[in-house]
């Protein structure tokens, strides 16, 4: 991954494994996602920041560009044929699509129980119930979710279907260049990946480095991708156009 | 593929059976326990089916919650179709077609400008049946529903394979005339259909035709 100037650099904020964060991130800025441990997730959600009701459609966005994994040169669709955020620089090379949040009862499950009353902020804590925390902050609920990215997390299908979670695929350093076409309202936990076997419950901390990148521009690597991601920018300038 | 199932139920005592025509939505009660069937009458016809809790329908069939517990990203006999609680909203009992899918969704005129061609905007998709369906379908309607319930679908009949390298293709249909699946309620369930109105891609062979929705009591 190039490195960041110092002078394109807005903020920096750590995640610690397992917590939820949200924030508007404007037409232009880009969020690099470093994974400090290796093997983290992030769970993330986007709502157009102005019209809440425009959310980031898993399907279209999938069949638009004819895969179900994301990597460089990958955008995310909204539900309104507009481009919300690209893929612009990646080490990790595979982020699922399709295995949506961890839940409350599936890390009790697979971790053993925790209370914030005996273990205050070490309590485990699922992706799920921290995306809905954050949503509700910015007056969303449970009908405003719909199926999520998980950066940094390789789920494969096999022939017949099955899918299949790959151990150690995010080393610690790694990281993830987004960037957003619109006024993003980004919504994300860092708990564990629902497919994840570990047996110990230890998310990642994830690293947020806001920067400026710019609008894309005309040879940008998401706009070539494919000539569905050129109709699909062309749907986001208009958005904008005044 | 999966083994197929048959069902022993006959269509004489059903206490529902319609026809949904070509492009047009559907919407319907199916009660705990009532046994729901969707029929391919001419073959290769993609059925874009949401599942709400009927009593409450913040809970509604959730596609990422279905894949993750079965472990598996297609739909046949045995399937437990998932709610956004986690709770079995449906149980696949029968499958004379062997795969549906979980991923396509519903296609709308915005996402036709960008998969097709900007000017395809004015064709008719599975959005705007759904939004229909809203305004219009008074079990939809009554429900105080909006845009917002309106969350990833199945689309039963419907060929989207998945390669081990994340590729995804829309395919030709495996679905023929006749072929059917069918499901209990394991909770009381409202079902909105968008019989897909799609003509630029091999989703209903370029050709919509209609389906048949029937529901049997318990027995």
């Amino acid at each position: 991954m190039k490195s960041l100037k110092s002078d394109q650099i807005l903020w920096e904020e750590k995640v610690p494994g397992g917590c939820h964060w949200s924030g508007l991130m404007r037409r232009g800025s880009a969020l690099r996602f470093t994974d400090l441990q290796g093997g983290a997730n992030v769970a993330l959600m986007l709502f157009n920041a102005e019209d809440k009701l425009e959310r980031y459609n898993m399907s279209d966005t999938l069949k638009a560009q004819h895969t179900a994994f994301f990597t460089t040169g990958n955008v995310c669709y909204s539900d309104m044929g507009r481009v919300m955020a690209s893929v612009i620089g990646d080490d990790v090379g595979w982020h699922d699509a399709m295995c949506g949040l961890s839940d409350a009862a599936l890390i009790e499950r697979k971790y053993g129980k925790t209370h914030y009353q005996e273990q205050r902020n070490e309590m485990y804590r699922n992706a799920k119930d921290g995306i809905l925390v954050e949503m509700g902050k910015h007056g969303l609920g449970k009908r405003d979710l719909m199926p999520n990215l998980n950066l940094f997390s390789k789920v494969t299908a096999n022939e017949v279907g099955e899918l299949h979670y790959q151990v150690g695929h995010s080393k610690a350093g790694n990281s993830v260049d987004i960037r957003f076409d619109m006024n993003v309202l980004v919504v994300l936990s860092t708990a564990p990946h629902p497919l994840d076997p570990a047996t110990k419950y230890a998310p990642a901390d994830v690293l947020l480095t806001a920067w400026h990148a710019g609008i894309a521009g005309d040879d940008d690597v998401c706009r070539q991708h494919c000539e569905q991601n050129q109709r699909g920018f062309i749907n986001t300038t208009r958005y904008y156009a005044n | 593929m999966t083994a197929l199932i048959e069902s022993k139920l006959s269509p004489d005592t059903a206490i529902l059976n319609e026809v949904c025509k070509a492009g047009d939505p559907w919407s319907g009660i199916v009660k705990k326990g009532q046994i729901f069937r969707i029929l391919d009458l001419e073959g290769n016809q993609a059925v874009d089916t949401l599942f709400y809790n009927a009593d409450n329908p913040e809970e509604r069939y959730s596609t990422s919650d279905t894949v993750q517990r079965q472990g598996k990203v297609y739909l046949t006999t045995g399937s437990v179709l998932y709610s956004n609680e986690g709770r079995a909203m449906m149980t696949i009992v029968a499958d004379t077609c062997g795969r549906h899918d979980t991923l396509g969704g519903a296609c709308s005129a915005e996402s036709n400008t960008v998969r097709y061609d900007l000017a395809k905007r004015p064709m008719h998709s599975c959005r705007d049946s759904f939004m229909h369906a809203i305004q219009n379908s008074p079990c939809v309607h009554d429900r105080d529903m909006s845009k917002r319930d309106i969350t990833a679908n199945i689309n039963f009949f419907m060929n989207v394979p998945v390669s081990e390298n994340g590729a995804l293709t829309f395919a030709d249909g495996i679905s023929g005339p006749g072929k059917y699946v069918e499901m209990r309620a394991e909770m009381d369930i409202l079902v909105l259909i968008s019989n897909c109105p799609q003509l630029n891609n091999p989703c209903n062979g370029y050709n919509p035709t209609p389906v048949q929705l029937l529901i049997w009591n318990s027995n």
